[in-house]
């Protein structure tokens, strides 16, 4: 088997895995989809650890493999190929072993599930889609698979599509993300112009050369043609990646089923984005100000949407803001161009997240599809292997040192502490902030599910699957099967050590350096490379730095208000009522989108359907005239009495007034 | 010149005079035969005129079709056609000033086109001179017609056959009450329409019958 | 002396009178008919004086074919004058508004 033969085999196997099992999914059964699926992503993955290995050990070069051109137009070549070097190997391991373990996790989830082959099906076209976005070789591919796991997250969310709040999320995250992929599609367009090409070699390669040009948009300003490019892109990415204000649609998009939510929401999908800026990192180099308001978005989102997380009670909701703002923390990184320091981080926070979710979901499946935090507590006893993993998950999510969330989080604080970009001052602080959030809402999620009283009861005697009121369970939680918790630990231990052993090849040693293009006087990780003496030296140094005392206190506020005194909680929801509301809303994001957006868009199709359409075109254009025809042959029909010397009249007057003509003019 | 008179002249205003008494009486008579008859007239004398101008072919041709053929036509329709001339006469005084002022409105501007500037002189337009003795005129129209106008002429043949077929067409009507041959159908016939066995016992003499 | 001005000035006069009486029998289709037959003849009297004063013999031609179309137009028009009584009982035109608006 040759190289090109396994990169298409790579992406192409899930396609078949989801084509069998969805289309024959009556052929397959429920077992046969399963096996199929998993069997085709496992191989996936093989193949991708695989590429990985030849890489390290064996130096395998980059390979830029051209697969099929679809067509060329005026020299434009549109083609299907694979770029392969370090960035995409990392990628694709992440991918296909994060999604392994949410399939083999979906068999205990799903279990129920009528819809089990259907789901078994989606996942794999979503593994298919994603890898055909991070394997991309041009930006039509990448524009391919940035729509088409855009595609299986809409049906995904709707999975249970008898639910209405799922149809409206589903149709929410559509929508958002239209938003967000225009920005990206005219970015792909605004490439297309500039460069006459849509290969990322040939565009990397002629980047530096149109650095400075110009472009005017509208009126007479001149801009920077590689900031548009880049800010539209990013818009893009803002939308896939959920940054503020296009991140509305990925706290509802937990409607969908907890697998789905770790693997597309969690680890994978939504850093396509993140995935994305670092591999335009040639191009966002040449514009300041694009990374600057990458930076900017990226601080906002990371702090604001922690915050929101302090006051949600469903336990998916707070694992989702969590989600956001650990996304804000990569965006960060990339606006001080520290790509590999987000990558790193990107590649840290899909194993813990996904880890922490599938906590969670283990968390709701043994309460019986409960996913209110209040109906909750001290679940530490009934479920001992879900909780340990989600301590794992939940200190890496923190930062504690030498979990692997440390690493990168770390690193991507220290980067932005040293870049000089404008607005990094900022940036910084709200960084620093995040970490203090991070730590009070992971702690509290902590506290509420697994320690403190127990917020339900055992009603005896009642038929198991009845569905009960809030705060009632038919029999005792207990530890799910074996397929949910083993994925558990097998995501807990990449959680906890991945980061001890891999920051120094990923951020220092120049593994990235092949993909990730960064001007010298930004590389702010290097600079940071040059203090690194190795990951334990790290891992102490950092217990002088901030992060590590804001990490503590909020770990010790946190402890304090839902461990120790509970009713402090309360009291602080009472007197900071304003605060309160203002997080419980989410900053009113939805309301004003709902005002603003949905109905001026409902007045606006009104007021065109009633004014334009019916009052104008209806009235004036196709009855009006339909009205001046009627109204003009009502009178001139008068003057067709039929009558034969009427007729004759007319035509002799006709006669008479051209002869006047003859003599007037004669 | 007779007696000091152009004897061209006169006779051409003679001809003219009652060519134009025709045609007033034409628009005008009571009865449509009267104006049938004194359109005959109109063509009489334009027909003279035209032999004034040593037209002579066109000037037989109108008298031999338009008197011949056309008028009589005219006269049979309207004698044929049993007609109330009564309400056709309706208006007539009514329209009479609006009829005349429209012919005098338009005679003031023909004239006014014809006369003005002295376009139609004789000094543009000289009289012709008299033809010789031996000049035919309908040899001279024949060659013209018969070379230079042979296809609008065979063309011309064609719509008078078209003329004739129409007027046959429009005007023929079956009678529902005619007794008529379709040799057609006389043919076509088959022995079944024409000839029925019919199988059926003999019949037994009834009782006290002697065979 | 004869010149052109005459001949046209009678084709002129003629033409009004038959103008006046399409107006004037406007209600006897026949008598319309032979309106028409009079305007012809103007027009023909015009084409013949030309001819002769120009001493071109495509007037007369035309005059020929003018009178051929006419000879056809006054059977197909009596033709359906026939037709018309036949079926309406009447000729008069006020009566004929089959194709009012």
């Amino acid at each position: 088997m040759n190289l090109e033969t396994i990169l298409v085999l790579i992406p192409l196997l899930p396609l078949v895995g989801a084509v069998v099992s969805g289309l024959g999914r009556n052929l397959v059964g429920r077992k046969g989809a399963h096996w199929i699926t998993i069997l085709a992503v496992a191989v996936s993955f093989g193949l991708s650890f695989w590429l990985l290995y030849l890489q390290i050990y064996e130096g395998l070069a980059t390979q830029d493999i051209s697969v099929y051109t679809w067509m060329v137009v005026e020299g434009v070549t549109f083609e299907i190929g694979f770029l392969v070097d370090h960035l995409t190997s990392l990628m694709m391991c992440v991918v296909t072993f994060v999604s392994l373990m949410v399939h083999i996790y979906t068999i205990g989830y799903m279990a129920d599930d009528p819809g089990y082959q259907r789901f078994f099906s989606y996942i794999n076209l979503f593994t298919f889609a994603m890898l055909m976005l991070v394997m991309a070789n041009n930006f039509m591919q990448l524009f391919f698979g940035w729509e088409a796991v855009g595609l299986v997250s809409y049906l995904l969310i709707g999975f249970w599509f008898k639910r209405e709040t799922a149809i409206f999320a589903n149709l929410k995250a559509f929508l958002v993300n239209r938003v967000g992929d225009f920005g990206f599609l005219l970015g792909i367009a605004a490439v297309l112009v500039t460069f006459n090409s849509l290969d990322y070699a040939t565009v990397f390669a002629a980047a530096p050369e149109v650095a400075g040009d110009t472009i005017s948009i509208v009126g007479g300003a001149e801009w920077n043609i590689l900031t548009v490019i880049c800010i539209c892109l990013f818009i893009g990415a803002m939308g896939k990646s959920a940054q503020a204000p296009l991140h509305v649609w990925l706290p509802d998009s937990m409607e969908g089923p907890t697998p789905i939510s770790a693997l597309i929401h969690a680890a994978t999908m939504v850093t396509a984005g993140i995935f994305m800026v670092a591999r335009m990192s040639p191009l966002f180099e040449h514009s300041d100000a694009a990374l600057s308001f990458v930076m900017l978005i990226g601080a906002f989102t990371a702090l604001a949407m922690g915050a929101i997380g302090i006051v949600q009670n469903d336990i998916k909701r707070v694992v989702a803001y969590s989600t956001l703002s650990q996304l804000g923390y990569m965006t960060v990184a990339l606006g001080v161009s520290a790509y590999s320091a987000a990558i790193f981080h990107l590649m840290t926070h899909a194993f813990f997240k996904a880890l922490l979710f599938l906590g969670a979901g283990s968390v709701i499946i043994a309460l019986h599809h409960q996913q209110d935090m209040r109906f909750m507590g001290g679940l530490r006893s009934y479920l001992p292997v879900t909780w340990l993993t989600a301590w794992a998950g939940t200190l890496a999510l923190v930062g504690f040192p030498l979990f692997s969330g440390f690493y990168s989080k770390d690193a991507i604080i220290e980067a932005v502490h040293l870049s000089e970009r404008f607005g990094s001052d900022l940036a910084y602080y709200a960084v620093e902030a995040g970490v203090f959030i991070t730590a009070l809402y992971s702690f509290r999620l902590l506290y509420l599910v697994f320690h403190g009283p127990e917020r339900f009861e055992v009603v005896h005697g009642v038929d198991p699957h009845a569905h009960l009121p809030d705060g009632q369970l038919a029999h005792e939680p207990h530890e799910p099967p074996a397929v949910v918790t083993v994925p558990l630990v097998l995501l807990a231990i990449p959680s906890v050590l991945i980061g001890y052993f891999t920051i120094e090849p990923v951020l220092f040693g120049g593994w990235l350096s092949d993909a990730i293009v960064v001007a010298p006087d930004n590389d702010v990780v290097a600079e940071l490379g040059q203090a690194f003496h190795g990951p334990l030296a790290m891992a102490l140094h950092a217990l002088q730095t901030p992060p590590f005392w804001l990490m503590l206190g909020g770990f010790a506020l946190a402890t304090v208000i839902w461990l120790l005194r509970p009713s402090i909680a309360a009291v602080i929801a009472q007197r900071a009522g304003f605060l309160y509301r203002w997080l419980g809303h989410k900053y009113y994001f939805d309301e004003f989108n709902q005002k603003v957006f949905a109905n001026g868009a409902v007045k606006l199709g009104q007021s065109l359907w009633q004014r334009a359409d019916a009052g104008f075109i209806d009235g004036w254009l196709v009855n009006g005239s339909a009205k001046l025809v009627q109204a003009v042959a009502a009178r001139v029909r008068r003057w067709q009495t039929g009558l034969l010397y009427d007729y004759a009249f007319s035509m002799i007057i006709g006669l008479i007034a051209i002869l006047g003509v003859w003599v007037v003019l004669l | 010149m007779i007696f000091g008179i152009d004897i061209q002249l006169a006779l051409f205003y003679l001809f003219s005079a009652v060519m134009l008494g025709a045609a007033l009486a034409v628009i005008s008579a009571r009865n449509p035969v009267y104006s049938a008859l004194f359109l005959v007239l109109t063509f009489f004398s334009a027909a003279s005129l035209w032999i004034l101008l040593q037209v002579e072919f066109l000037g037989i041709v109108l008298v031999v079709v338009y008197v011949g053929a056309v008028m009589v036509l005219f006269l049979f329709v309207v004698m044929m056609l049993d007609i109330n001339l009564d309400p056709l006469k309706e208006g007539f005084t009514r329209y009479l000033p609006v009829g005349i002022g429209v012919a005098i409105v338009m005679a003031g501007e023909l004239l006014l086109v014809l006369w003005a500037r002295d376009r139609l002189g004789p000094d543009r337009f000289p009289a012709p001179p008299l033809r010789d003795a031996d000049y035919s005129n309908t040899r001279a129209v024949g060659e013209w017609m018969y070379t230079q106008f042979l296809l609008p002429f065979e063309v011309a043949g064609i719509i008078l056959l078209v003329a004739i077929v129409a007027a046959i067409a429009l005007t023929q009507r079956r009678r529902s009450d005619a007794r008529v041959q379709v040799p057609a159908r006389q043919v076509r016939v088959k022995r079944e329409e024409r000839v029925r066995l019919v199988k059926m016992k003999s019949e037994m003499p009834a009782k006290g019958e002697k065979g | 002396m004869l010149t052109l001005g005459h001949y046209l000035t009678l084709g002129a006069i003629l033409l009004c009178i038959s103008v006046a009486g399409i107006f004037l029998n406007r209600k006897n289709v026949l008598i319309l008919l032979m309106c028409i037959e009079l305007s012809l003849l103007a027009v023909n009297m015009n084409f013949v004086a030309f001819s002769r004063f120009l001493d071109n013999l495509d007037g007369q031609v035309f005059v020929f074919f003018i009178l051929t179309v006419a000879a056809a137009e006054a059977a197909i028009g009596l033709a359906i004058l026939v037709v018309l009584f036949r079926n309406r009982r009447t000729i008069n035109v006020a009566e004929l508004d089959e194709l009012k608006g």
